[in-house]
């Protein structure tokens, strides 16, 4: 057992030193060719890791919930709506809210790469980005949601936006009950990524209280 | 292309398997792939859809034992040789053995924050839309050896336009070097029977964005 592991390790170690050589080198080149100033890609890494992520999404997701003039001006444009806000920089195109209702379940993929709303909920995480959800999302959602441990209520739709182009999608999960009075920054505690591609719900404010 | 890239619908990946607070970058060198990436995109020798082609047109063995980084980071590779931005002996002595060509710009850190939002590919239309909200449509049986954004699950199906999204550059002839071309894009909803038959759970439905070319008036 306990060699079993260390040969896992070991494997692993050498692969990602030998890809830390092979980007390092690339990077040499690159930017001794003048094409890329290093600093800017710290300047990227550092933004990835630090400032862009499913925060800014359910903040969007919170004030939706709390304010119905904001919610009607998302689902109608939804990249209007959260440049409105100010909580990014700036906002690129088609940017798209979809709303989930008793009656429908939205959920997001893309099936021939990786195309993810990056602006409001960071950097894609590797499930979405790999083949069984890629190849499942489409065809047995139910299926998928069951792996992520949410069965939905009887009676629930679903609906899968497959994103082939350069709309981006962000689901609108429903307001959970039982957050009368709740502030925007309490109730976006409760708005997960997950509930945001569709694989999840927001949190049970019993839970998170 | 009908490459390995087109996974809708296909059998045998097995579960979702999410990892329990997944870190953003699992090793230094993805975040690093991933602003390289970023850095000579900025530069303006490739577009987004050549990059997608650049990944699609991966082995299909060499795509499934990759991670995305390193498919990210190999197509990097590829691309820059083929477009003689630098050479495969100077990639493997980790060295510039001869001078840059000279490129349109160059990302700088102050640039970042303004490069972190998409980019907009709305273009003027060339002509009407042929569609509108609710009609019948059936998405064409094309197989193109080049990059396309209809995936086989869904050509050769009658669906609804649910919206139109404007006139956006189109990818199959930006990916090959033959221009923009804006075509009308459409939110197109397929019934989930339509698409995998009659044993198919009725009560879902999917939907793809759909540009004008790949789509007949039913």
């Amino acid at each position: 057992m306990t060699h079993e592991h260390d040969d896992h390790d070991h494997e692993h170690g050498s692969e990602l030193s030998e890809m830390q050589l092979r980007v390092r080198a690339l990077e040499t080149v690159l930017a001794e060719k003048g094409y890329i100033d290093q600093a800017a890609l710290d300047a990227i890494v550092e933004a990835y890791e630090t400032k862009v992520g499913p925060h800014t999404g359910a903040r969007v997701v919170a004030k939706a919930w709390s304010d119905p003039a904001f919610k009607e001006a998302l689902l109608a444009d939804a990249s209007k709506a959260v440049a409105s806000f100010g909580l990014l920089n700036r906002v690129g195109d088609h940017l798209i809210a979809v709303e989930n209702t008793p009656k429908r379940h939205n959920m997001i993929v893309c099936t021939l790469c990786s195309c993810y709303p990056w602006e409001v909920l960071g950097l894609p995480p590797v499930w979405y980005k790999s083949a069984p959800y890629r190849s499942r999302a489409v065809s047995d959602p139910r299926g998928v949601l069951a792996d992520f441990g949410v069965k939905l209520p009887a009676g629930t739709d679903i609906r899968v936006w497959d994103s082939t182009a350069e709309t981006r999608f962000i689901v609108l999960p429903m307001r959970p009950a039982g957050t009368d009075g709740w502030s925007e920054e309490r109730l976006a505690m409760l708005v997960t990524r997950n509930s945001m591609i569709g694989t999840g719900l927001p949190k049970d404010p019993k839970e998170a209280a | 292309m009908d490459g390995i890239h087109d996974m809708g619908g296909m059998h045998g990946f097995g579960k979702v398997e999410p990892e329990r607070d997944e870190p953003v970058f699992h090793a230094p060198w993805e975040g690093r792939t991933l602003a390289l990436n970023r850095a000579m995109g900025y530069t303006g020798i490739w577009t987004i859809d050549q990059t997608r082609a650049g990944i699609e047109r991966l082995p299909p063995d060499v795509y499934l034992s990759s991670s995305y980084y390193k498919k990210w980071e190999t197509r990097l590779e590829n691309m820059i040789v083929e477009l003689g931005l630098a050479g495969r002996d100077e990639l493997d002595a980790g060295h510039a053995l001869r001078p840059g060509k000279p490129l349109e710009r160059k990302l700088t850190a102050a640039d970042v924050p303004n490069t972190l939002s998409r980019g907009s590919f709305s273009r003027p239309a060339q002509a009407p839309a042929r569609f509108k909200a609710g009609d019948k449509v059936r998405t064409k049986n094309i197989h193109p050896a080049t990059h396309t954004r209809l995936p086989r699950y869904a050509r050769g199906k009658s669906g609804v336009i649910e919206a139109v999204r404007g006139c956006h550059v189109y990818p199959d002839t930006v990916a090959i070097g033959q221009g923009e071309n804006p075509q009308w894009l459409y939110t197109v909803v397929f019934e989930s029977r339509e698409l995998w038959g009659d044993a198919a759970d009725p009560s879902l439905k999917m939907s793809i964005e759909a540009f004008e070319p790949y789509l007949e008036a039913v």
